[in-house]
């Protein structure tokens, strides 16, 4: 289980993944149609019914499709420097109770083309972002290759 | 009541110190009023907008107080589609017998910087760096280069292309032919789309006059008809930029705005993909070419590669895509961007297009923007 630095750290932002303690992104899926979204939504994109369950995402998926962010973003991208490029990508994930699956965008903790293939197995992991005023680490989510994960989802 | 364009204008794309945009969209105006062989005065009603350079309608206080209706459109890479079919919906209504539909942008250098809230996104989304249009266009021919078996030599063959057809457009920004080597070594930008096969946001202004069909030989010995222009937003499913999720694989495939709003426009134009003879479609990047192909209808998903290996998208090809140059070589002031396509079309159905004249004197002319957050807006034009 990925495990997160306990002091002096917070996440980007609040109800994208549980935050401290078995990390994993919090999605939300549709009684009525059985649509996954990420984040959790208050309604359906799908059917526009108005009753979702929040639920844990699986920690492992497969890349369904990546790029390599090659120059420094503009505001309000806020990253500590110096700017390195990275990967970005959409990791196929089941919910965790296996009911529902959804394509999460992500960064990737690797920026290199040949470690990357459509299909491969990822794994969540959280990467820190920069220091806030506080001194805290903000972290954000991210996925990087995994060995082996169980079944394909 | 069928809709003729009867006057066109157009200040050249491009990097302009000092002028503003609502000044290059007045200028545009200006040559579109003398196309037509009339005066502002003259002009009823008006639709336009800009993204990023002021309000359209102030403009009034340098063309003349005249009192008419004009309305402000901003819609994102729809702005000039937008623009184009709220005028065009106002002749077919009946409400107007002369119209003006314009766009205009003035940009600063470099990626486009979207403002998450503004999209209904949570700040983190930019914060963590996914707020970028270049990434969207990086993922959507990465899959699809995986899925249908296009080469990253091809990507390179689409911005040569652009590049080529710019240098004979004297509007265009980018008028230096580049090697297909030169586009594949130059700064990767979002794997796998080097820094040639993107587009750069830039400046320009484009506007139109448009009539009620009828009347058109007043203004004009060559009238080109809008037979149809469509606009269409995301369904459940496509595949779109800024989307923090997708849906795994929707039942019947992923369709997209572009689909939806290409189909829309040919069935009310009556007409087929077949029938077009000139082409011009959204080309953020050369891999946006590469799919819009299929998206709008002109071919199925995967035969871009002979295609283009063929040359069927070159001005003396089967199916002339992006005759001016395409975003790629004039840049995308995004107010003025959708517009620039129908100013071209209608040149090359005048046969009015100089060095880049399409061949075999064409008679229908296709259309076609896409931008964010998913919207696409298509347009036929025939003579």
């Amino acid at each position: 289980m990925t495990t997160l630095p306990e002091d002096k750290a917070a996440p980007v932002a609040a109800g994208l993944f549980s935050w401290p303690g078995g990390p994993r992104l919090i999605g939300s899926t549709c009684a009525a149609c059985g649509t996954t979204t990420f984040p959790v939504q208050r309604s359906c994109p799908r059917c526009t019914g108005t009753e979702l369950r929040a639920g844990p995402l699986a920690e492992t998926g497969r890349l369904w499709t990546w790029t390599i962010q090659g120059f420094e973003p503009k505001p309000p991208y806020a990253a500590d420097g110096p700017f390195a490029p990275y990967g970005v990508g959409y990791v196929e994930l089941a919910t965790e109770d296996g009911r529902g699956a959804v394509l999460v965008e992500s960064r990737l903790t690797t920026a290199d083309p040949g470690l990357l293939r459509i299909g491969a197995p990822m794994r969540l992991t959280f990467i820190p972002l920069r220091r806030d005023v506080s001194g805290s680490r903000v972290m954000t989510f991210a996925f990087e290759p995994a060995e082996q994960i169980g079944e394909a989802s | 009541m069928n809709v003729a364009i009867v006057g066109i204008g157009i200040h050249p794309f491009g990097r302009h110190p000092g002028v503003s945009g609502l000044a290059q969209g007045a200028y545009a105006a200006r040559q579109a009023l003398a196309d037509a062989g009339i005066g502002w005065a003259d002009v009823e009603c008006a639709f336009g907008g800009s993204m990023a350079a002021g309000n359209a309608d102030t403009l009034v206080s340098d063309l003349g107080l005249t009192g008419l209706p004009f309305v402000n459109v901003r819609n994102g890479c729809a702005t000039g589609g937008s623009a184009l079919a709220m005028a065009d919906r106002a002749i077919r209504s009946g409400d107007h017998d002369l119209v003006m539909a314009m766009g205009f942008d003035k940009h600063p250098p470099g990626a486009f910087n979207a403002d998450p809230e503004e999209s209904g996104l949570g700040r983190w989304y930019g914060e963590t760096g996914l707020m970028l249009t270049t990434q969207f266009f990086g993922m959507k021919i990465q899959r699809y280069m995986h899925e249908y078996g296009i080469s990253a030599a091809t990507l390179a063959k689409v911005a040569a292309k652009a590049f080529r057809n710019g240098a004979r457009n004297p509007h265009a920004w980018r008028r230096r032919p580049l090697t297909e080597e030169e586009i594949a070594n130059s700064a990767m930008v979002s794997h796998p789309l080097t820094k040639y096969m993107f587009c750069s946001p830039g400046e320009g202004g484009i506007a139109l006059v448009l009539c009620r069909a009828d009347q058109a030989r007043r203004y004009t010995s060559r009238p080109v008809y809008l037979s149809a222009v469509s606009l269409r937003t995301r369904r459940f499913g496509s595949f779109e930029v800024f989307s923090p999720w997708l849906a795994p694989s929707p039942p019947g495939g992923r369709g997209g705005p572009s689909t939806d709003a290409a189909r829309a426009a040919f069935e009310t134009a009556g007409l087929g993909p077949k029938d077009v003879d000139v082409l011009q479609l959204q080309d953020t990047e050369s891999g946006a070419e590469i799919m819009h192909m299929a998206e709008t209808g002109f071919c199925k998903d995967g035969e871009q590669e002979a295609l283009i290996r063929d040359g069927a998208t070159e001005i003396g090809g089967p199916m002339p895509v992006n005759t001016d140059g395409g975003c790629l070589a004039n840049g995308e002031p995004i107010g003025a961007s959708g517009l620039r396509q129908v100013y071209e079309s209608v040149l090359q159905l005048r046969g009015a297009a100089g060095d880049r004249q399409v061949p075999g004197q064409p008679k229908v002319a296709f259309t076609h923007v896409y931008g964010a957050p998913g919207i696409s807006s298509c347009a036929v034009l025939t003579r």
